[in-house]
């Protein structure tokens, strides 16, 4: 019994948070969110913070592999939206230097791998150049 | 799972479906008791755009009707057309990396120097070889017959490339940034003519279609007996390129 008792206060201790100093050292820079239309997203700010992958994943395999088109969910409508007004861009740096744009910014202090763009355009309104005869 | 992609041959549709433009004011003119010259308003008249929300239809089969004879020699507004709309603009150090989603090729007749050219590109066959060895399911035909690769699960492999008996289909060899929104295409992933799907979706014909000077482009749905493409391959003699396949292609030839 009391072994079971010791484990138990061992695992609280663990799992207990590590002691924080507020404005002490922080090495990372929190992201700087600027929402450029607020208050026109599809769904709140709380449910997109957690669920926007999902919600582009299923969207991604409706639209490419079923044909349904308009969603709700759409990454070129979220970069529509999101673009900063500075750079027409969700990746990159935002104006004046500080901080990064919208998809960046958060990505970038979570440390979560960003493919989208890898095959997404990221800049809003982008018009391809096209060839030259 | 393959829907029934065979145009509906049923005479009494047909004959209904031209009753129906003969009360709707179009040119039509009995020849003989039975059979019937009806005008054509618009060869290439836009598609309807899909409503938002509903998926591809398994009874609509895209298709490509291609006329050798019209095609200009030298003439390579498609593929410019092409490349545009897709964003297919990088050009490599070796040319033989480019991505290439349609090219013309010429034939010659040996025997008396006849020469034919065509824009060549992807099928979008019925049976896709392509689709069959995809190790990943990333190459894709779509209800409506496009054969499509889904990026987010293409892993480069390039089995499809060596499958595909038309050499339709390239791999991106390098990072891009200058993409088409519309069209997202990247570095490692194979990819190939997509019969312009996100304009055939919103009721346009694709690219190539639009900007052939001469015309010799129809698209349209095989499926529907009274759309100009199903009724120029039901009057004159059309060809599939290697029809010994058996693949049962979208895109057909005229004149070759």
């Amino acid at each position: 019994m009391m072994r079971i008792l010791a484990a138990m206060v061992l695992a609280m201790i663990a799992v207990s948070p590590a002691p924080t100093f507020a404005g002490e050292g922080e090495r990372t820079p929190k992201p700087v969110v600027t929402i450029e239309n607020p208050g026109k997203c599809v769904a709140p700010a709380e449910e997109m913070r957690r669920n926007h992958m999902e919600m582009l994943k299923h969207q991604r395999d409706r639209t490419l592999r079923a044909g349904i088109r308009g969603e709700p969910a759409s990454l070129n409508a979220c970069i529509e939206c999101h673009a900063s007004k500075a750079t027409g861009s969700v990746l990159g740096t935002a104006e004046g230097g500080k901080g990064r744009n919208f998809c960046e910014s958060c990505h970038s202090y979570v440390a979560v791998k960003l493919d989208c763009f890898e095959c997404h355009q990221p800049k809003a309104k982008f018009k391809a150049a096209g060839v030259k005869p | 799972m393959t829907a029934p992609q065979t145009p509906d041959r049923n005479p009494r549709r047909a004959f209904i479906a031209a009753a129906g433009a003969g009360v709707a004011g179009l040119g039509f003119a009995a020849i003989a008791p039975g059979l019937h010259l009806m005008a054509v308003g618009e060869a290439n008249a836009a598609t309807e755009a899909r409503k938002a929300g509903t998926a591809a239809s398994p009874a609509v089969r895209w298709g490509l009707l291609i006329d050798a004879g019209k095609c200009a020699p030298g003439c390579t507004k498609c593929i410019d057309a092409c490349h545009t709309e897709n964003g297919v603009t990088e050009k490599l150090p070796d040319p033989r990396q480019n991505s290439q989603w349609i090219r013309k090729i010429e034939l010659v007749d040996r025997r008396d120097g006849r020469k034919t050219e065509l824009p060549m590109m992807c099928q979008h066959c019925a049976n896709p070889p392509c689709v069959d060895v995809c190790p990943t399911g990333a190459s894709m035909k779509r209800a409506d017959g496009i054969v499509l690769v889904d990026r987010h699960t293409c892993i480069g492999c390039r089995y499809c490339m060596m499958a595909c008996p038309y050499k339709a289909r390239s791999l991106v060899h390098v990072p891009l940034t200058e993409q088409n929104p519309e069209v997202p295409r990247g570095q490692g992933c194979v990819e190939s003519c997509t019969l312009c799907v996100h304009r055939v979706d919103k009721g346009q014909t694709p690219a190539c279609v639009e900007s052939c000077p001469e015309g010799a482009m129809l698209f349209g749905d095989l499926n529907d007996p009274s759309s100009a493409i199903a009724k120029r391959i039901a009057s004159v003699p059309t060809t599939q390129v290697r029809a010994d396949l058996r693949l049962n292609h979208g895109v057909r030839y005229q004149g070759l």
